[in-house]
């Protein structure tokens, strides 16, 4: 972390917040409480990093890039998934407290690390895999930016994986078995690329029992994205194209 | 639990009840403007074969919609799954086909 923590035990007159961190592994645990000095701009991540480092070293959790991009970092934060290395703790903060979870609808490794293997295998099972439909030796196909396929994939394709569509999602935590928001918005932008060559095999994959149609359009995915992307839209879309791939009917 | 074909399922019975509703509706509120009597709408629909299928075709299209729904709701709400979910999925679309039906019959039949 870069955060300067340096002047933090200096300035006892600074506000602290009551933080509660879940603590433990697997299905068991509890919630510790720290407090946490508050500082002028303070990420949720910042806040983290701050138990870690001088308060509790064995505390885990998982980040990267710091910067939004490489969706390592989101948690739950006062009950709702955020990204936690953009999100600053003054919009988040109730009463000077906080609670700090692991993602929702995902097992716990151990205290702030959520298990990301099953959210990656149903991107997988969704085919949300780039099946391409040239080899290196054929000439690059040119993609028209105003081909409505393209402005729809577009529209999608900025996911980081982070997962925080998947724990807003009541349908995932009603039906382990559904591919969830995130998993079948990558589907929809494939299916929209006109370089694939799966779309029979993706618009199958997301037919079945844990398939695009039992998303209830309730919309958390698109509620919480952190990058504004809408995945209901996109299940939306799949759900159109599903059925008329099962009525033979073409585009 | 709920694939492309009982979607498709229930969104083509949602499109057979909406106008079905539609005109039971319209119906209603035209034929009571008068003050029919219960005995006087049941002389004009007992021994009439399009009140028959009218109603007929509703109660199919509710037996199918309704039977689906509720197979999502016991899935999620009470994680009933495999053979079980299946048998009620059609124990509840046979009991609203079988209580519609007898509705139907005794409204229609002369």
């Amino acid at each position: 972390m870069t955060t300067d923590f340096a002047n933090t035990d200096e300035n006892s007159t600074r506000t602290h917040m009551s933080v509660s961190v879940w603590r433990g592994e697997g299905d068991s645990g509890a919630f510790q409480q720290f407090q946490v000095p508050a500082q002028e701009s303070q990420t949720i991540l910042d806040v983290v990093a701050w138990i870690q480092q001088p308060s509790d070293p064995t505390l885990s959790y998982r980040y990267a890039c710091r910067v939004g991009m490489c969706g390592s970092c989101a948690m739950m934060v006062n009950g709702k998934p955020r990204w936690t290395c953009r999100t600053h703790v003054k919009k988040v903060l109730q009463q000077g407290r906080l609670e700090i979870a692991p993602l929702r609808n995902l097992p716990v490794i151990k205290d702030l690390a959520a298990d990301m293997t099953e959210f990656f295998d149903k991107w997988v099972k969704a085919e949300a895999v780039f099946h391409p439909s040239k080899t290196r030796d054929d000439a690059i196909e040119p993609i028209n930016p105003a081909n409505p396929k393209r402005i729809a994939a577009s529209a999608a394709i900025e996911c980081i994986n982070c997962a925080v569509c998947y724990a807003a999602c009541d349908a995932v935590s009603a039906n382990s078995e559904y591919l969830g928001p995130a998993a079948l918005n990558r589907a929809w932008t494939l299916l929209n690329d006109e370089r694939d060559s799966a779309n029979s095999e993706r618009l199958q994959a997301v037919s079945g029992v844990g398939g695009c149609h039992n998303c209830h359009s309730q919309q958390g995915c698109m509620n919480y994205c952190p990058n504004e992307l809408n995945p209901t839209a996109s299940i939306a879309g799949l759900k159109r194209a599903t059925l008329k791939h099962l009525l033979g009917w073409r585009d | 639990m709920l694939d492309v074909r009982l979607y498709l399922l229930q969104r083509l019975s949602a499109m057979v009840m909406a106008p079905l509703v539609l005109v039971h509706i319209a119906v209603m509120i035209y034929a009571v403007q008068d003050g029919l009597t219960a005995t006087e709408i049941l002389s004009r629909t007992q021994g009439s074969l399009l009140w028959a299928l009218f109603y007929g075709s509703f109660v199919m299209a509710v037996s199918v919609h309704a039977a689906i729904g509720l197979r999502v709701i016991v899935f999620e709400v009470a994680r009933l799954k495999g053979p079980a979910l299946t048998l009620f999925t059609w124990a509840a679309f046979v009991g609203l086909l079988y209580l519609g039906m007898q509705a139907v019959y005794a409204v229609t039949a002369s």
